[in-house]
């Protein structure tokens, strides 16, 4: 019963869509590191520095192997291993399939650079930083850039001359560029914010009304470095989309019938908002991304930083669970938004439209 | 329309602006003796006369850098902006044209490879390339993983395209998909497809800026994303070394707001809704 119900349909058909992107993004996670002819472990290792003693480096060989599943265990989780002492290798599909699984289950392996830590923990000390910053700033970029963009669409003039030359510079600046021009205006010349970092050193994160003082004063300049292209973003989209609602028959027909100015605003901020919200779908993986890059710059103790340091520590583990992470919470609001579109569109609540 | 290009300020302002930087990648090192090889005077010197924006941590001189980065970047965007344009155009031609089955299937892929974020396949990739990141790999890299904006653009276009009676005359002559395709799809795409270029070069130097400052650049040249990693890595930030990080930044700045401006009055001339 409920299956047919169009916005159930929709949502259905969304969920199977992002399911198969999901396993395409666990494959490209998968393939990469294995692009090559030699074993990633070997790769790992190598990457990892010598700097072992060959009881360690024997001890985190097996480690890596059994995690990466590349070899055949017996029941007791212990390495099988042939007449000479090698371990036997498993085939690619049983890899994979391991993987999928234990990706599922959320074991992302173990670090190399702060063996023997999870990846996991890494992560889940990380994400929180990451979501703090990023949800609230690409919402209320998204709901300042429309309300402004609708503006000046709308009213034309002064509030349009100013707006759409703002929005269009910080649009097309790149998010890293602003950082930094930030970091270097407000953190060392003015020195009213600090520079790098989360918090104040010597403050130990937690419910503190210290703590949250100091975070919040960090908070300042990454904020403002992606809020404002996103709100340039959106601002421009919103523009345009209103600049055409406003030429077309309805809202003339509107206008004749002498409807109030609000009514018609609203109709047309409805229309509108739709392709807008389908846009912010469709643009959160480069949002994702440059928000990364502005954390870097900050370093923000987030997942950008964590991606960083991974990435010049040759950490392979962190680097794919991280970018693994990353992409599940991109499908996860894409999907989000999806539903909310769902619920919004009336040509899918009429079941005329399947999607996108 | 030529004309309407002609007067519209944002099309002129972007232009000069892009057409300068290119000027200065490319003739700059012809005409003058740059130097990035030997050590010019101590870490983190400021601007002086012999050395105009003094040098960089490791003494290097800081102008021949950025001219330099500049030249790799802005060949990395047009590269990478070319095979982005060319792979898009591609596939949302002949998906929009052709419609159905394959049509479905080509939309499918665009629009996964359109929600996975292109930075982290881009980390993925240079992470397991092992040495081998030349300037001319990293363009291509980007260029094959950029292209889906392309594609959907062109797609929507070309599948407007495909019910005019023109189309339809040549259908029914005998010609076939190829020739339609060349001969009456892409000339009305043409200005489409330009500004899809414009905006995939402003993207490829963007991307490469990125994925170098995470220190995944380019092993045989600088560019400008690999000076901003090694300022940032090297604490010119705290040190109040702007020289050091300043002027890279204002130049891809100046790059990407002068594409984008570009397309954006482009935009306005070819689409008179927007005008008014």
């Amino acid at each position: 019963m409920l299956a047919n119900h169009p916005t159930a349909k929709h949502i259905l058909g969304r969920a199977g869509w992002y399911f198969l992107t999901f396993l395409v993004a666990v494959s490209i996670n998968f393939f990469l590191p294995r692009l090559g002819d030699a074993s990633p472990v070997d790769i790992i290792l190598a990457r990892a520095g010598s700097n072992l003693d060959a009881a360690t480096a024997r001890e985190q060989e097996e480690t890596y192997l059994r995690e990466f599943g590349l070899v055949v265990t017996d029941d007791q989780g212990k390495l099988v291993r042939d007449e000479r002492g090698k371990p036997v290798p498993t085939s690619l599909p049983v890899q994979f399939a391991r993987y999928v699984r234990l990706s599922l289950g959320g074991d992302l392996g173990t670090s190399i650079l702060q063996y023997p830590r999870r990846v996991s923990e890494i992560i889940g000390a990380a994400l929180p930083w990451t979501l703090a910053l990023q949800l609230p700033t690409i919402v209320l970029g998204w709901i300042v850039g429309n309300g402004l963009g609708a503006l000046a669409a709308y009213r034309r003039g002064v509030i349009d001359r100013v707006v759409y030359p703002v929005a269009l510079f910080t649009s097309a600046v790149p998010a890293f560029c602003i950082g930094i021009l930030l970091v270097y205006v407000f953190a060392i010349e003015l020195e009213w914010f600090p520079a790098v970092g989360g918090y104040d050193e010597g403050i130990v994160p937690g419910a503190s009304s210290a703590f949250i003082i100091s975070a919040s004063h960090y908070y300042v300049l990454p904020f403002i470095s992606i809020f404002v292209i996103i709100v340039g973003h959106q601002a421009i989209g919103m523009r345009s989309m209103c600049i055409y609602e406003l030429g077309t028959d309805y809202v003339k027909y509107a206008k004749l019938l002498g409807i109030g100015e609000r009514k018609i605003v609203l109709y047309m901020f409805r229309n509108a908002m739709l392709p807008q919200l389908t846009g912010l779908a469709l643009a959160l993986g480069g949002m994702v991304g440059g928000a990364l890059v502005a954390e870097m710059i900050f370093s923000y103790p987030g997942l950008g930083m964590a991606i960083l340091t991974a990435i010049q520590g040759n950490d392979y583990p962190l680097i794919t669970g991280c970018t693994l992470l990353v992409t599940v919470t991109v499908l996860l609001a894409n999907f989000g938004v999806d539903i909310l579109i769902g619920f919004l569109d009336p040509r899918i609540r009429a079941g005329q439209r399947s999607g996108k | 329309m030529f004309r309407g290009l002609r007067r519209s300020p944002g099309f002129l302002i972007g232009s000069s602006l892009f057409v300068a930087t290119l000027l200065l990648g490319t003739l700059l090192p012809l005409l003058m003796h740059l130097n990035v090889e030997d050590r010019v005077g101590l870490a983190y010197m400021p601007p002086s006369t012999g050395h105009w924006l003094g040098t960089d941590h490791l003494g290097l001189d800081m102008f021949s850098l950025l001219v330099l980065g500049l030249r790799s970047s802005l060949y990395v965007g047009l590269l990478a902006g070319s095979v982005a344009t060319l792979v898009g155009t591609l596939i949302g031609v002949y998906g929009g044209y052709k419609g159905g089955f394959v049509d479905d299937v080509l939309t499918a892929t665009t629009n996964l490879f359109l929600v996975i974020p292109t930075l982290i396949v881009l980390i993925l990739l240079s992470a397991s390339l092992d040495e081998g990141r030349s300037l001319t790999l990293i363009a291509l890299i980007i260029g094959l993983t950029t292209w889906t904006w392309s594609a959907r653009a062109v797609r929507a276009q070309s599948q407007s395209l495909r019910h005019r009676d023109h189309v339809a005359l040549a259908k029914i002559n005998g010609y076939g998909t190829l020739p339609i395709v060349v001969l009456h799809i892409l000339p009305y795409l043409s200005s489409y497809i330009f500004m899809v270029f414009i905006l995939q070069t402003a993207s490829g130097i963007l991307t490469e800026a990125s994925i170098s400052m995470l220190g995944l650049g380019p092993y045989d040249s600088v560019s400008l994303g690999t000076i901003l990693n090694q300022a940032i890595r090297n604490e010119a930030l705290g040190d109040g070394a702007w020289w050091a990080f300043m002027p890279a930044t204002l130049l891809v700045t100046v790059i990407a707001f002068s594409l984008y401006i570009i397309n954006t009055a482009m935009e306005s001339v070819f689409n008179p809704r927007l005008r008014k």
